[in-house]
């Protein structure tokens, strides 16, 4: 307990050096899944290719992502910027196939009715597809945001600085508080960015309780 | 094997009544027919004798003996179930899928199947299906070996819910028809469940009608129940009064007499006059 | 890009991979841990999740328990165990099993949830009793969820294991966090390399199963 007292201030600064590099891989990553699922529903021939594709990125261990990922991006290994895309790509592939099957789920009846009544192809798209859409679209982003940002804290290894760091410290050094806090500030972390898009969804959508995120 | 539900109700725990004090004695050999629109509690009824559900209170019989009183596994597999979906088990081949029953009692390999076969047959379907998946039949087809496989075990009692209530209709009349050369056959004791008013006509020896909740609204032979329907319910539900069975004949010019029903859709001709005078009949 | 064509020339060495510390030691350390870490986590995590499928019931316990696993870091539960257990195998196939569980659970509980539950209840009016219902029916037309789970899990744990080096454990881990320490960047690309060939191949592996099993007749 005296070792988390003494080092609050180091813990805040690595909760908020942990948000800096989730908050934009996650809105990268949703902002990226997006369009992907647009056009993967769109081009029905290339769906499965473009859905299981991004999909496969998933099986792409985190680690070895760090450090193969630089060679393509240009980064350095330490590169805050190399963790946040490589975590935006892992969000990506969870997020790309929910978000094509949640549009693709949306009542063809629905569709049908806002055609029938003079929308454009559009038009349609952002007053009917995506806010019907919107439960399932939102259930993945959770699943990619507590994902996120539980992975972040395996940059540590590469020296990236995050939440992660208090288990590469805690451990070399010994000390079983420095690595509790950092899972506790974590779980925080999850938790209340999770509550905060269920609350979003609520104000957002509040036609719709928002759906739990689904187990797998 | 006669069968006896002696005062049941069934309660479920929402508190939704679906069966309330049912009683009714079928006799051995004959084909009762459970007629009820949904929310009768007719399928209900029909799987406590299997005990795939058991009552809240009161005893279903089989000759005499308590169901409550023998292990549900065992029951099963000596009463044949025929349901609506075929509930064949998709990645088993046709004649496995028959042979389920006899496998489940010991029987080998071998004997299971040749006792399969056979009664493909008896359903009327080549043996040759037997080496088929369930997926590359027709609905039609399915449901025959549906009731193949119900017959596999040597049950006395066959227990049948709505099992031709998804084919088309002329398969349907087809599989009724069959279903009455099996019953004359094979004499077992079967009870089937249907909201089709004219498939309970057609098959039952004796027809139940039941009401919203599971109650008895009339019991009896067919030519019984749309002669004198006992209350309004019956006669509505039959569509005796002012419905579809309610007919209407208008005398031709050649003295034959066309037949209507109270909506006025022509239903056919009858040629010959009966012996009484026409004007006996209402309408016209 | 002169990195790559680096780490590629070592990797198509022979004297890369022979040699007690070679990267083919170090491969087959890698897949042995994923191996005992999916089968244990299988023995604990089936019959769990098919007992859930099967009898309905503690589905929301799981959910919520995959839920808190997705959320809590490998690398924090690694160093938590590792500081109690020393260096070793011990804390990483603590962290390996407590990854691949959940996902083997919730393949098991969505497949035999995904038998047609008329199917099911034909076979139980056939007079099937549990046992035979599950062995029968629900495990066989279930099996590509099932496995399924299993895919996930061993993915999860192939990733994982590269963190194993990190308190003390051999596998694919020891020559990358070894390019790390040195600042060798050919070597920290190699290894990183041979990690992502393993999780793909694996990946595709299962893959391929899961479609073959789909092809068989019944499982449109």
């Amino acid at each position: 307990m005296d070792w988390i007292l003494l080092n609050l201030p180091l813990i805040a600064d690595l909760t908020f050096a942990h948000l800096a590099l989730c908050i934009p891989a996650i809105l990268l990553a949703a902002a990226v899944s997006l369009p992907v699922a647009v056009v993967a529903n769109r081009l029905r021939p290339v769906r499965e290719v473009l859905v299981s594709g991004t999909g496969l990125l998933y099986a792409v261990p985190s680690l070895p992502l760090f450090v193969v990922l630089p060679v393509v991006i240009g980064t350095g290994v330490r590169d805050p910027l190399n963790v946040v895309v490589a975590l935006a790509i892992y969000g990506t592939a969870l997020m790309v196939r929910s978000a094509a099957d949640g549009l693709d789920a949306v009542s063809a009846d629905a569709r049908t009715a806002a055609t029938a009544q003079g929308y454009s192809r559009w038009g349609r798209f952002w007053a009917v597809d995506l806010p019907l859409a919107g439960p399932a679209l939102l259930a993945g982003l959770r699943v990619v945001s507590v994902s996120t940002i539980s992975l972040v804290s395996v940059s540590a290894v590469i020296g990236v600085q995050s939440l992660g760091s208090l288990f590469t410290d805690g451990f070399q050094r010994g000390i079983v508080p420095s690595i509790m806090s950092g899972l506790v500030m974590t779980a925080v972390l999850a938790v209340g960015l999770d509550r905060l898009l269920v609350l979003a969804g609520r104000v957002c959508m509040p036609w719709s309780a928002a759906r739990e995120a689904p187990g797998r | 094997m006669g069968i006896e539900f002696r005062r049941v109700t069934k309660t479920y725990p929402d508190g939704t009544r679906a069966v309330g004090d049912f009683s009714l004695v079928v006799p051995s050999h004959s084909l009762t027919v459970l007629l009820g629109s949904s929310g009768s509690g007719k399928t209900t009824l029909l799987r406590m004798v299997n005990r795939m559900v058991d009552p809240t209170s009161g005893q279903v019989l089989i000759d005499d003996a308590d169901v409550a009183a023998e292990a549900p596994v065992a029951l099963r597999r000596r009463i044949g179930y025929v349901m609506q979906h075929s509930g064949l088990l998709p990645h088993r081949r046709v004649i496995d899928n028959v042979a389920t029953v006899p496998r489940l009692n010991g029987a080998s390999r071998r004997e299971a199947r040749e006792r399969a076969a056979e009664l493909l047959a008896v359903v009327g379907l080549d043996p040759s299906l037997g080496s088929r998946y369930p997926g590359q039949l027709s609905g039609g087809q399915q449901q025959r070996v549906g009731v193949a496989r119900a017959l596999a075990g040597d049950p006395n009692i066959l227990l049948m819910d709505e099992p031709f209530g998804s084919v088309d209709p002329l398969v349907r009349i087809e599989l009724q028809r069959e279903l009455k050369r099996i019953h004359t056959e094979l004499r077992k004791t079967i009870i089937f469940v249907t909201h089709d008013i004219d498939e309970a006509l057609t098959l039952g020896d004796q027809i139940v009608v039941l009401r919203p909740g599971g109650e008895i609204a009339q019991t009896g032979a067919p030519p019984e129940i749309v002669e004198n329907p006992r209350d309004d319910f019956v006669a509505q539900f039959l569509g005796v009064a002012g419905g579809r069975r309610s007919l209407r004949a208008t005398v031709r010019d050649d003295g034959g007499l066309s037949i209507s029903d109270s909506t006025g859709r022509p239903l056919g001709i009858l040629e010959a006059l009966p012996s009484k005078a026409p004007g006996s009949l209402p309408g016209g | 890009m002169n990195h790559l064509s680096e780490a590629v020339r070592w990797l198509l060495d022979a004297a890369t991979w022979s040699g007690p510390t070679g990267l083919g030691v170090r491969t087959v350390e890698h897949l042995q841990y994923t191996l005992v870490a999916v089968l244990l986590s299988a023995a604990i995590a089936l019959p769990i999740g098919l007992a859930i499928g099967h009898f309905g019931r503690g589905k929301n316990v799981a959910v919520a328990g995959t839920g808190v696993v997705r959320a809590l870091p490998t690398l924090g539960l690694l160093t938590l165990v590792a500081l109690f257990t020393g260096l070793g195998l011990t804390a990483p196939m603590v962290a390996f099993i407590t990854l691949a569980v959940p996902s083997i659970i919730a393949g098991a509980y969505s497949g035999v949830e995904s038998v047609d539950p008329r199917v099911v209840d034909a076979a139980r009016a056939q007079g099937m009793n549990g046992w035979q219902t599950l062995l029968t029916v629900q495990i066989p037309l279930g099996l590509p969820l099932i496995i399924g789970g299993i895919r996930l899990a061993v993915l999860q744990v192939v990733g994982t294991a590269t963190i194993a080096a990190y308190v003390g454990a051999g596998g694919l881990g020891v020559p990358l966090f070894l390019g790390l320490r040195t600042n060798d960047y050919p070597l920290l690309l190699a290894a990183s390399l041979v990690v992502i060939a393993l999780a793909i191949v694996l990946d595709g592996a299962f893959d391929l199963a899961q479609r073959l099993i789909r092809r068989l007749p019944g499982f449109a």
